[in-house]
């Protein structure tokens, strides 16, 4: 499955960066490699995984819903970790990268702020600095997660350029790295980004592929039919993809956000209607109009609103390992309703996604076994649910 | 000799840098670029570096970044880009670099770019996001279709990478004076100079040094060091405020 060219995944990924960071994702490639192989590091990201961010999740037999939507119906509780989504496996790991490198800084980029309030959790309780860039449009619709990243000690710097969403923090994120990289850490928030961060993300974020493999085998004695997850950027989704790569039994789809419809041009389905192209340094499926300008992505979710996507999403799309699928706005405010009230659980708009997508999936392959990484709660997004909630009832 | 190279030789021979002047494509104007491009090259610039807008620029600082969102909103494509090379070329033989991001580049296709940038007149490319390890696909058809590629060092390069970016440059080797964006402020200029000047010891390439160079005594400064300064988003405010004639007149008084 991997391409030889270590970075790469077929074609897609690799290192389009500026000169000036590639001796810093260097630096990060080793200190990664070593940290990997140091017992007594990997020994404390397992306490804090363990202690401070409440590993294992557990998975759920969602019985109701399974009845609701016609296939038997697993999650994988990552809306239960610490600071509310699967982010934080991911900070955990790579804050304890900057804190091993010696930075007393650490920056990241923010969509949803669930990345952000992440980053800024792991930074306080580590004792690093934490700056997060979030787009102003974020700013304003995810509110509770940009308090809660205050209140754990960051600093918020909105972003006003391009689209003010998550495509323009990340190249303010990536313009702060280039002029302060001696002394700061870059915390990519997706397996997206220049290599070694597709790699480094999935990594940290496997546990909850590893954890739900061996959870599901333990309550059924097979492999579930179909694994399912939301895909933005893709981390969730890689996480726990990955564990499953190499049983060809198993479907690997991931779930876009469609936003108004593919054919509106508002949406953010980037491997279901993008071209390759380039962005932020890696080679992936992009969102971009006939000149190569990158277009804005549009979704309901701010954690999907990407108009790019990791390059291993790229290659598992390309080889046929894994398929793609798009849900819009609507039907996803749906998702999120069916799960609220079959199963008592607010999941996050991203995630709603991919419990829309559960109904198509019943339909098709009816009684099937589907893993669903649940992959955040829906507590900040309750504003933008009421909203338009309030909207179609309105008959907008 | 590449007309690129040429003109650099041409201003060592005086005993001066050669100035490379930077403007967006589409900025302050599509129409008028092949205007400005001749204006800056009879002020007395000698290489022009013609930016190619982007909708990300990631390296850019903001005069640049909004140079970019304006030229876009103007219709600017890497197509017109190279239509006003053409216009401009009618009128000038001054060398100009297609200076830019690889997307644009990317939806293009190299082989396409490499023949319509030669048809068009430029002289060589530099695109910020291409290092050497990544830049075959579109430096190989470039530099078959004989024009220049212009790689970058950084003040982190490692003595590997510079040696690595001497090896696929043909003609100057870009040093950028400070970690940063373009546009960057608090440049320690001297220092950055003299680290250019090992460069080209090291690589037996000609260098040209840019960002955060901006008055003629920052010129004056660098000047027994390199061979070529890059004057970018000063020359890109001038415009911008003061149309194309402000652009010549500060790249007049940076040549003194």
């Amino acid at each position: 499955m991997e391409s030889t060219t270590p970075g790469r995944f077929g074609p897609f990924g690799g290192r389009f960066v500026a000169e000036t960071l590639v001796p810093a994702l260097d630096a990060l490639e080793r200190a990664y490699t070593e940290a990997c192989a140091d017992a007594e590091h990997e020994a404390e990201r397992q306490r804090l995984l363990s202690y401070w961010v409440g590993r294992a999740t557990p998975i759920f037999h969602a019985v109701r819903l399974s009845r609701a939507v016609g296939c038997d119906v697993w999650l994988k509780r990552e809306d239960l970790c610490h600071t509310g989504a699967h982010k934080v496996n991911n900070t955990v790991g790579q804050v304890l990268l900057a804190r091993r490198m010696g930075k007393p800084r650490v920056i990241a980029e923010t969509g949803a702020g669930q990345h952000g309030v992440a980053t800024a959790s792991a930074c306080a309780l580590l004792g690093l600095r934490c700056d997060v860039y979030m787009g102003a449009e974020d700013v304003r619709r995810q509110a509770p997660n940009v308090q809660r990243m205050t209140l754990l000690g960051a600093r918020v710097i909105p972003v006003e350029s391009g689209s003010r969403t998550l495509k323009d923090a990340m190249n303010e994120a990536l313009r702060d790295w280039v002029t302060n990289v001696e002394d700061t850490y870059y915390c990519v928030g997706s397996v997206a980004g220049p290599h070694p961060y597709p790699t480094i993300v999935r990594g940290f974020q496997r546990i909850i592929g590893d954890e739900a493999r061996a959870q599901f085998l333990e309550a059924n004695g097979v492999l579930p039919d179909a694994v399912a997850a939301c895909v933005g950027g893709g981390s969730n989704a890689m996480g726990l993809f990955a564990a499953f790569l190499d049983d060809p039994g198993v479907e690997l789809v991931g779930v876009e956000a469609a936003g108004h419809g593919l054919g509106s041009g508002q949406h953010a389905a980037t491997l279901t209607a993008g071209r390759v192209g380039v962005l932020h340094g890696m080679r992936t499926y992009v969102l971009q109009d006939d000149d190569g300008q990158v277009v804005e992505a549009h979704s309901i979710s701010a954690g999907l609103d990407y108009p790019a996507v990791g390059p291993e999403h790229a290659w598992l799309r390309d080889s046929g390992r894994a398929r793609y699928v798009a849900i819009d706005d609507d039907d996803a405010l749906e998702g999120f309703q069916l799960l609220a009230r079959t199963e008592g659980i607010l999941a996050a708009l991203e995630t709603s996604h991919v419990l829309a997508w559960l109904r198509t999936r019943g339909e098709e392959a009816p009684g099937s076994r589907v893993l669903v990484s649940l992959s955040g709660r829906g507590d900040k997004d309750l504003v933008t649910i009421g909203d338009a909630l309030a909207a179609k009832a309105g008959g907008r | 000799m590449s007309r690129l190279t040429a003109a650099l030789t041409q201003a060592g021979a005086a005993h001066r840098p050669a100035l490379v002047a930077y403007l967006c494509a589409g900025d302050p104007h599509p129409d008028t670029t092949p205007d400005a491009i001749v204006a800056l090259a009879d002020a007395g610039a000698d290489v022009i570096e013609l930016g190619v807008p982007f909708s990300d620029p990631s390296a850019d600082g903001p005069v640049l970044q909004r140079a970019s969102e304006r030229a876009l909103a103007r219709g600017t494509t890497l197509r017109r880009a190279l239509d006003m090379v053409q216009a401009a070329r009618i009128r000038t033989a001054v060398p100009i670099v297609l200076f830019g991001y690889y997307n644009p580049l990317h939806a293009r296709g190299a082989a396409r770019v490499a023949a319509e940038a030669r048809e068009a007149g430029v002289d060589g490319l530099l695109t910020v996001d291409l290092p050497p390890e990544e830049s075959a696909t579109l430096r190989d058809p470039v530099v078959a279709a004989g024009l220049d590629w212009v790689p970058l060092v950084a003040p982190t390069s490692t003595d590997a990478r510079i040696a690595r970016a001497a090896e696929v440059a043909t003609s100057f080797v870009y040093c950028i004076s400070v970690a940063g964006v373009t546009g960057a402020g608090g440049a320690d200029l001297a220092r950055a100079a003299v680290r250019a000047q090992a460069v080209r010891e090291r690589t037996g390439r000609p260098v040209a040094l840019g960002f955060g160079i901006k008055t003629r005594d920052d010129v004056a400064r660098v000047a027994p060091f390199v061979d070529a300064v890059v004057v970018g988003s000063a020359i890109v405010q001038a415009m911008h405020e003061g149309g194309i004639a402000a652009g010549a007149a500060l790249v007049r008084s940076l040549r003194g």
